[in-house]
C-alpha cells in the first residue's frame, strides 16, 4: 500500500507491505539508522520516534498508521546545524555509556520539555520510564533531562 | 615495584584524572553510531532460526518442505546439512561441544533446530514457523540437585563415556586445615542461599553479517563482539578458514556485560550459509533469542560456613556450590579454573583456612554461565562471603560492621595471599568502611532502627564490602580455550603531533575512545582531541582477549601505557638530538621535552614527532610508532564498601530502598565521571538482581523470563538514587596504578540491598531469603517468623 509519511520535515511516499511495522519502515525502507530495535513486545523503548509530536514505540506500530502524519526520528533533532538542547545536555552530563537507547530517550525527554520546561526528578523519572537504560541507572539521563530544561528556560 | 610517572596534565590535554567528555558521543547522539543491525550490504540475505519449543526431546524427523515452498526462501538449513560440512557441533570456551543445529536430540527449549535465508528478514521469520519438526518427548531435568540423581536422564548422551550429569568437580585451598579449624571453632555459622540465573540482557542483541566471497575466500564478518581477535581465530578454528583471510569488524556495540563473549550457534550457521551461498547473511536475534539461548549467568547453589574463635574471629571457611550450567558447559572463563575464580570467596577477610568445592551439572536448560558483568564467578563469590558474614555476626551478637572491621585483612597486611592463592595487591579496607559508615550515619541509623522496630517498623541497614578479582592475565595462568590472556595496544604519532591508537580490546559503553586517549595525553602530553582511538576490527588492531572481567585498564591500559612510554624513549633520543643535549639530562612532562636544569631549552611533542619523520639523528630508524603487548605481573584487586538503607513494609513483604551509599576503590581514576557511570550501572544492575530480574524454568523446562513482560528490568520510576564516595589505594603494578572498575558495583552491591532487606527482618530470626527478594518471599518469611 501506499503512505506518505513526513520525516523529520522531508515528506516520504513509499509503497510498503501493509503488516510492515514504523521502526522497519524507518530504519530499512527511509533508511534512518539512529531508531534501533531491542525487543518486539513494546518493553524497552528503544524504537521510540516522536508521532505528530508524542513518543509511540515503532515496533509496536504500523508504518501504515503513520500515513499522513509527521514522524520526528533523532536525525530530526538538530536544526540548522545546531544540536538539540537535549542532544548537548545528554553528552555534557554523561547520559550516555553504549548509546543504544539514547535517540529514544532524547526524543522522549525533548517530548517531555514541549509540555513542561522544569519537570521536576519524578516527573522525569516517569516520563523515561517507558524506556530501559542497561547502563547508566538513570542518573545521568536524568541528569541529561534536567540539564536540558534549565538550557531552555534560561533562552 | 615500579614508580608511577608524574602524569598530570593541564585541562586542555586531558590526561588521566580529568572528566574528559567522551569522544563517542558525539556520533551516538546524532543517531550516527553503526550497530551491528545498520550494516547493509549490497545482494544481503537475511536468516531466521527455528527453535525447539520443548526441553528434551529426540529428533525423529524434520519436515521444512513448506517452510521451503514460501516465496522468498532461499535455503532451509538443518544441523544433516551442517554436519555434511563437518558443523553440526562446535566447541565451547570450555572444552565441551555444543550443537549448532541439533540433530540428535534437543536439550533445552529454545534450541537452535533449523535456520531459514530468506531475502526478507519477514518473509525468514514466516518460513521459519512453518518447519515442522517429530519430536519424541524425554523427560526435562531443570534442576542440578535433580540431574545429579541416580534416576536422572542422561542429557549428553552423545558424549563418550558420559554415563550421568556430572560436568565437573573442582577444589580449592587446603581441607586438611580447614577440617582441623573447624574442629577447634568455638562456633559454627552456617548460610545455604541461592544466586539465580539472571540474564545480561543488553538492549542490543546479538547478530551477524557474515560475507564470505567464494571467489577469494575473504570472510568479513560484521559481529556484536566483546572479543574480536578471540573470536577470530576461533572462527579459524571450528570453520577450518584461514586466519589471515578472517576479518572480524565488532561495530559499535549496544551493551555487552559478557553476553557477546561466547560464539553461538546462530554465527556459524550464518556463516556457514554465506559460504555455501556466496552472498552475504544477516542474523538478528529476537528478544526472545537472546533471552532464551544466549549466555546466561550464576545459577549457583551455594553453601558456605565460617568457623569463628570465641571473640569472633574468623579461623577458616568452607564452600560448597553446585552449579547448574544447563546442556553445554560453556562458561566463559580461564581454562584451569572450572568455577571461575569463585575461590576468591574468602573475600576482605583475613584468616589461614580455606576449602572450596564446586560440581557442575548439566540440566535441560540453556547453556552459557558468562560472566555477566562480573570477573568470572566473583559476584556469585562476593555474595555467599557477604551473605555470611553478616549472619555470622547476628548468630554471635556482633554488630555486622564491628565484625567485618574485626576480621577485615589490615592495610600493613598487603600484598596479602589469600588461603586459596591470590595475592591481593593493595588495599585499606577499614578507612574505606568507616568512611561509608560515617557518610550514611551508621550509628544513628542503628538507633533509628531501635526505635522503629519499637514502633513496629521494619528499617534496615545492608552492608557489603566485596574485594574483587579483575584484569586476567597474567597469561602464565589465565587463558581462554587456549588462547593467552594478555592485551595490547598500538600507538602511530603522525608528524603533525596527532596520533591513532589502536587497541585489541572493545568497548560496549564503557568509553575507550575517550579513556584510552586519555592515557596517551598523559604519558605524552598530546591533547586528548588529537587522538583517535581504533577498536573492534582485526585486521586493523593488534592482538587481543577482548572486553569483559573489567580488564580493558588492567591490561590494555598497561599495554598503552606501555607503548607511550617506548616512544617516551624514543622522544628522548630525538629531542636530545634537536637540542644538542645528552639523552640522559631529557626530561619529559605534559608534552615537553626539556633538558634538566634549563627548562628554557625544549621542544614540543609535536615538534620531536615531526623530526622523527624530518630530521632523525644517525642511527635511529624514522617514524613514531610501537606497539606494546602487556601482560600483567598479577590481577588487580578493586573494592569498595556499600551501605544500603530500607524500609520493609511488614503488611505487603513490599521493600523500598531509602539510602545507597558506595564507596569504591578503584585504584586511579583515569576518567571520574566515566567512573562514576560505570558504578551507578552496576549499583542499577545489583537491585536489579536483588529485587526482580531473574530467569527460572517451569517443571517442563519451559523458560519463564522470555521477554521483557515477564524478565523484568528496572525502569528510571524503580530505580534507587546513588550516593558515591571514594578512596584511592592506587594498584602497585599497574602502569598507571589504575584497577578496573566496569563491574564492582554489579558484584558488589546484590548482597549490600539482600543485607539490608535481611536486616530489617533480622530480630525476627529470619536470616535468609533468596534473590529475587520478591515482595511475596519477604511476606512469606515474615510469616514463618510470627
Amino acid at each position: 500500500m501506499e503512505i506518505s509519511v513526513t520525516i523529520n520535515g522531508t515528506a516520504q511516499s513509499h509503497d510498503v507491505e501493509a503488516r510492515q511495522l514504523l521502526v522497519d519502515y524507518v530504519r530499512s525502507t527511509v533508511g534512518l539508522t539512529g531508531t534501533h530495535i531491542g525487543c518486539d513486545t513494546t518493553s524497552c523503548g528503544v524504537c521510540t520516534v516522536l508521532l505528530d509530536g508524542v513518543p509511540v514505540k515503532a515496533c509496536t506500530v504500523l508504518a501504515a498508521q503513520a500515513d499522513g502524519h509527521e514522524v520526528t526520528t533523532v536525525e530530526g533533532l538538530k536544526a540548522d546545524g545546531q544540536l538539540h538542547a537535549i542532544q548537548k545536555a545528554f553528552k555534557e552530563n554523561h547520559g550516555l555509556q553504549c548509546g543504544f537507547c539514547t535517540p529514544a530517550m532524547m526524543l522522549v525527554g525533548a517530548a517531555l520539555l514541549e509540555s513542561n520546561d522544569d519537570p521536576s526528578e519524578d516527573e522525569i523519572r516517569w516520563a523515561i520510564s517507558g524506556n530501559l537504560c542497561r547502563c547508566t541507572g538513570y542518573i545521568n539521563i536524568v541528569k541529561s533531562i534536567q540539564a536540558a530544561a534549565a538550557e531552555g528556560r534560561a533562552q | 615495584m615500579t614508580a608511577t610517572p608524574d602524569l598530570s596534565t593541564p585541562p586542555e590535554i586531558g590526561g588521566i584524572g580529568h572528566s574528559v567528555l567522551r569522544r563517542e558521543d558525539d556520533r551516538l547522539i546524532e543517531g550516527q553510531g553503526d550497530f551491528l543491525d545498520d550494516v547493509v550490504l549490497p545482494g544481503m540475505l537475511h536468516m531466521a532460526i527455528h527453535r525447539s519449543p520443548v526441553a528434551h526431546a529426540r529428533i525423529r524427523g524434520i519436515d521444512s518442505s513448506a517452510a521451503s515452498a514460501v516465496d522468498g526462501v532461499v535455503a532451509v538449513v538443518t544441523g544433516e546439512l551442517m554436519a555434511a560440512h563437518n558443523l553440526a557441533w562446535m566447541p565451547t570456551l570450555s572444552g565441551d561441544t555444543q550443537a549448532v543445529l541439533a540433530t540428535d536430540k534437543v536439550r533445552y527449549q529454545g534450541q537452535e533446530v533449523a535456520a531459514v535465508i530468506a531475502t526478507d528478514p519477514y518473509v525468514a521469520a514466516d518460513a521459519a514457523a512453518l518447519i515442522e519438526v517429530d519430536y519424541e518427548m524425554l523427560p526435562a531435568v531443570t534442576g542440578p540437585q535433580q540431574s545429579l540423581s541416580a534416576d536422572a536422564p542422561v542429557i549428553r548422551d552423545e558424549k563418550e563415556g558420559q554415563t550421568d550429569n556430572l560436568v565437573y568437580t573442582w577444589e580449592s585451598g587446603d581441607a586438611e586445615a580447614t577440617d582441623a579449624a573447624f574442629e577447634s571453632a568455638a562456633r559454627v555459622v552456617s548460610l545455604d542461599t541461592f544466586y539465580p540465573r539472571s540474564h545480561p540482557a543488553p538492549l542490543e542483541t546479538c547478530g551477524i553479517v557474515a560475507d564470505v566471497n567464494s571467489v577469494t575466500g575473504q570472510a568479513t564478518v560484521y559481529l556484536t563482539s566483546q572479543a574480536p581477535h578471540a573470536h577470530r581465530t576461533l572462527f579459524a578454528l571450528v570453520a577450518g578458514l584461514p586466519e589471515q583471510n578472517i576479518r572480524i569488524i565488532s561495530p559499535d556495540i549496544g551493551g555487552g556485560f559478557g553476553n557477546k563473549v561466547p560464539i553461538y550457534p546462530g554465527y556459524v550457521v550464518a556463516t556457514a550459509a554465506s559460504l555455501l551461498l556466496g552472498t552475504p547473511v544477516k542474523w538478528i536475534e529476537s528478544r526472545s533469542d537472546n533471552l532464551i539461548s544466549t549466555g546466561f549467568g550464576r545459577d549457583y547453589h551455594m553453601r558456605g560456613e565460617l568457623a569463628l574463635d570465641g571473640d569472633g574471629r574468623i579461623l577458616a571457611l568452607r564452600a560448597d556450590v553446585l552449579s547448574d550450567q544447563g546442556a553445554f558447559y560453556s562458561d566463559a572463563q580461564p581454562t584451569q579454573f572450572r568455577a571461575g575464580l569463585f575461590h576468591v570467596v574468602t573475600g576482605s577477610y583475613d584468616f589461614p583456612a580455606a576449602h572450596v568445592t564446586c560440581r557442575g551439572a548439566f540440566t535441560n536448560k540453556a547453556p552459557g554461565g558468562v560472566a555477566y558483568r562480573c570477573s568470572f564467578r566473583i559476584t556469585e563469590a562476593s555474595y555467599l562471603i557477604e551473605r555470611l558474614v553478616q549472619t555470622a555476626a547476628y548468630e554471635i551478637g556482633m554488630d555486622p560492621a564491628d565484625f567485618r572491621l574485626l576480621n577485615f585483612i589490615r592495610e600493613d597486611q598487603f600484598p596479602y595471599t589469600t588461603p586459596t592463592g591470590f595475592v591481593y595487591d593493595s588495599g585499606d579496607y577499614h578507612t574505606a568502611l568507616r568512611k561509608a559508615m560515617d557518610e550514611v550515619g551508621y550509628a544513628e541509623l542503628r538507633a533509628e532502627q531501635a526505635a522503629a522496630r519499637a514502633e513496629g517498623r521494619l528499617l534496615g541497614i545492608g552492608i557489603a564490602h566485596f574485594t574483587e578479582a579483575v584484569g586476567a592475565g597474567p597469561s602464565r595462568t589465565y587463558d581462554i580455550a587456549g588462547l593467552k590472556m594478555f592485551d595490547s595496544a598500538e600507538l602511530r604519532v603522525h608528524p603533525t603531533g596527532k596520533a591513532i591508537l589502536k587497541l585489541g580490546v572493545k568497548t560496549q559503553g564503557q568509553g575507550h575512545e575517550t579513556t584510552f586517549a586519555q592515557i596517551v595525553a598523559s604519558e605524552l602530553g598530546i591533547p586528548v582531541t588529537d587522538i583517535k582511538v581504533v577498536h573492534g576490527d582485526t585486521d586493523n588492531t593488534p592482538y587481543g582477549l577482548g572486553t569483559y572481567a573489567s580488564r580493558s585498564t588492567p591490561t590494555a591500559g598497561g599495554a598503552t601505557s606501555m607503548v607511550s612510554r617506548k616512544l617516551a624513549d624514543k622522544g628522548r633520543k630525538i629531542a636530545a638530538h634537536l637540542l644538542e643535549a645528552a639523552e640522559a639530562d631529557i626530561d619529559l612532562a605534559a608534552g615537553t621535552f626539556s633538558v634538566r636544569g634549563t627548562p628554557e631549552r625544549s621542544v614540543t611533542i609535536q615538534e620531536v614527532a615531526f623530526a622523527a619523520y624530518t630530521n632523525m639523528p644517525e642511527g635511529l630508524e624514522h617514524g613514531f610508532e610501537g606497539v606494546s603487548y602487556y601482560d600483567p605481573p598479577n590481577l588487580t584487586f578493586p573494592y569498595g564498601s556499600y551501605i544500603v538503607v530500607v524500609e520493609v513494609d511488614a503488611e505487603t513483604g513490599v521493600w523500598k530502598v531509602d539510602r545507597m551509599v558506595a564507596l569504591d576503590d578503584c585504584g586511579v581514576r583515569i576518567n571520574p565521571m566515566i567512573v562514576e557511570g560505570q558504578i551507578h550501572g552496576g549499583l542499577t544492575e545489583g537491585f536489579a538482581k536483588s529485587s526482580m530480574q531473574w530467569i527460572t524454568f517451569d517443571e517442563d523446562g519451559n523458560c519463564i523470563g522470555s521477554n521483557f513482560m515477564d524478565y523484568l528490568v528496572p525502569t528510571a520510576w524503580e530505580t534507587p538514587r546513588f550516593e558515591l564516595l571514594e578512596t584511592c589505594v592506587p594498584s602497585p603494578h599497574h602502569p598507571i596504578g589504575a584497577k578496573g572498575v566496569g563491574e564492582s558495583a554489579t558484584v558488589g552491591s546484590p548482597a549490600a540491598y539482600v543485607n539490608a532487606v535481611i536486616d530489617a527482618l533480622a530480630h525476627l530470626g529470619v536470616r535468609n531469603i533468596d534473590m529475587p527478594v520478591l515482595p511475596d518471599r519477604v511476606w512469606d518469611a515474615l510469616e514463618s517468623a510470627s
